[in-house]
């Protein structure tokens, strides 16, 4: 059982995309060599900012709803585990149903695997792998009043907007304090242009002229 | 964080309670502690079931019983004269019941053996040679004894059943079916 008070915080501005997380899931002894987190390049022909993703465990798991083989299960404490491998019949539905595309297939086992935040770390008290290795804390695990007093200027939300549907999970994402959003609109994020200012790196401009002249 | 109670952890799309949830949302629930969950009820109800067959079953095989001592011995046919056969010739005949063929093979002066036709694996019909000593069964390429009918190769596992025959004079009679499963 995770303990009530021990909360994940997954904060993606602070993400620098170290891979780190990638590395410490796939050491895990439960699933070794297969990371089980998707770090992604959000907007990679202009950007360097990178976002991780863990299982967000929904209090609704839309995943476990469009299960067939009723393989996806839910523990007492909210966290979604992985597909039992006696049910699982690999047929993708969990991969294309889940609005935040965490599961991930394994052709291999035949199975779908999943973030389960660690379940045999966290449920013995101890912080999930990636959380432990995130250099930026990124991705916190931790109390809420711990996260309250390292991240003065955010505020935790656990609501996602997809159009008409709110999607309430158990993984909270922080959110700028001066937004005032209650929720995050994913739908709205999809179509929004990046606001950063465009930096172009002319570093090697002068080589290329320097050859040229030559 | 309140702990909610294990029916309401999984919030359904439609956000209704788990009562008024259609009958395959409440067998398949998608929390693993009300998934393992078996009520009092429910295991009195698989018990009760059970037993119910199993006394059932009890009847079944008295009933089953009480009918085969009815039914009692096959009646003692003739079959044919010995002068009708050869040695090493044999014939077809049908004992005990309409649709059991049965083959009768003199395999000596004195000697006749009769076994049922149908092939102890799928019920082709086997195909007397005593010339190899057996009986030979095209389908699968099973072979039994010619003088126990007992399987030699091929895929069936249990030997030919077995007509016991008793001469009277110069008549063979068939008296009973002797099934053996070794």
């Amino acid at each position: 059982m995770v303990p009530d008070q021990n909360e994940f915080f997954m904060d993606p501005n602070r993400c620098i995309g170290c891979q780190a997380c990638v590395q410490a899931c796939s050491e895990c002894e439960t699933h070794k060599g297969y990371s089980m987190i998707h770090l992604d390049y959000v907007d990679r022909a202009h950007s360097v900012q990178t976002a991780p993703v863990v299982c967000l465990h929904c209090d609704s798991p839309t995943c476990a709803e469009v299960c067939p083989a009723d393989a996806i299960k839910k523990t007492a404490d909210g966290v979604v585990q992985t597909a039992l491998k006696p049910r699982c019949i690999a047929c993708n539905n969990c991969v294309l149903a889940c609005p935040f595309g965490v599961p991930k297939m394994k052709t291999d086992f035949k199975l779908m695997m999943k973030c389960d935040m660690c379940y045999d770390r966290t449920s013995e008290g101890l912080k999930p792998m990636c959380a432990t290795v995130c250099p930026s804390q990124a991705l916190f695990f931790g109390t809420r009043e711990e996260i309250e007093f390292l991240r003065p200027r955010s505020v935790a939300t656990n609501q996602f907007r997809f159009g008409e549907q709110t999607i309430t999970t158990k993984v909270n994402m922080m959110l700028p304090k001066s937004g005032k959003a209650e929720y995050v609109d994913v739908t709205a994020a999809m179509s929004q242009r990046g606001s950063g200012k465009t930096i172009s790196l002319n570093i090697l401009d002068g080589m290329y002229e320097g050859e040229q002249n030559q | 964080m309140i702990r909610r109670e294990r029916e309401e952890l999984t919030i359904p799309p439609d956000g209704r309670s788990f009562e008024e949830q259609p009958k395959w949302r409440q067998d398949f629930p998608i929390d693993w502690p009300q998934a393992d969950y078996l009520s009092r009820r429910d295991f009195t109800k698989f018990m009760v079931l059970i037993s119910l067959a199993f006394t059932a079953g009890q009847f079944w095989i008295i009933v089953r019983n009480f009918l085969r001592k009815r039914r009692g011995e096959a009646p003692i046919q003739a079959i044919a004269t010995i002068d009708q056969l050869p040695i090493g010739g044999s014939l077809a005949f049908i004992y005990p019941e309409a649709h059991d063929t049965c083959l009768l093979v003199r395999t000596a002066e004195k000697t006749f053996v009769a076994y049922s036709q149908k092939c102890t694996h799928l019920s082709c019909a086997v195909v007397p040679q005593p010339d190899k000593n057996r009986f030979y069964c095209p389908c699968h390429e099973g072979s039994f004894d010619l003088a126990t009918g007992a399987t030699i190769a091929g895929p069936p596992q249990r030997p030919l059943p077995r007509i016991n025959l008793e001469v009277r004079g110069d008549r063979i009679y068939a008296t009973s079916v002797e099934v053996k499963t070794i």
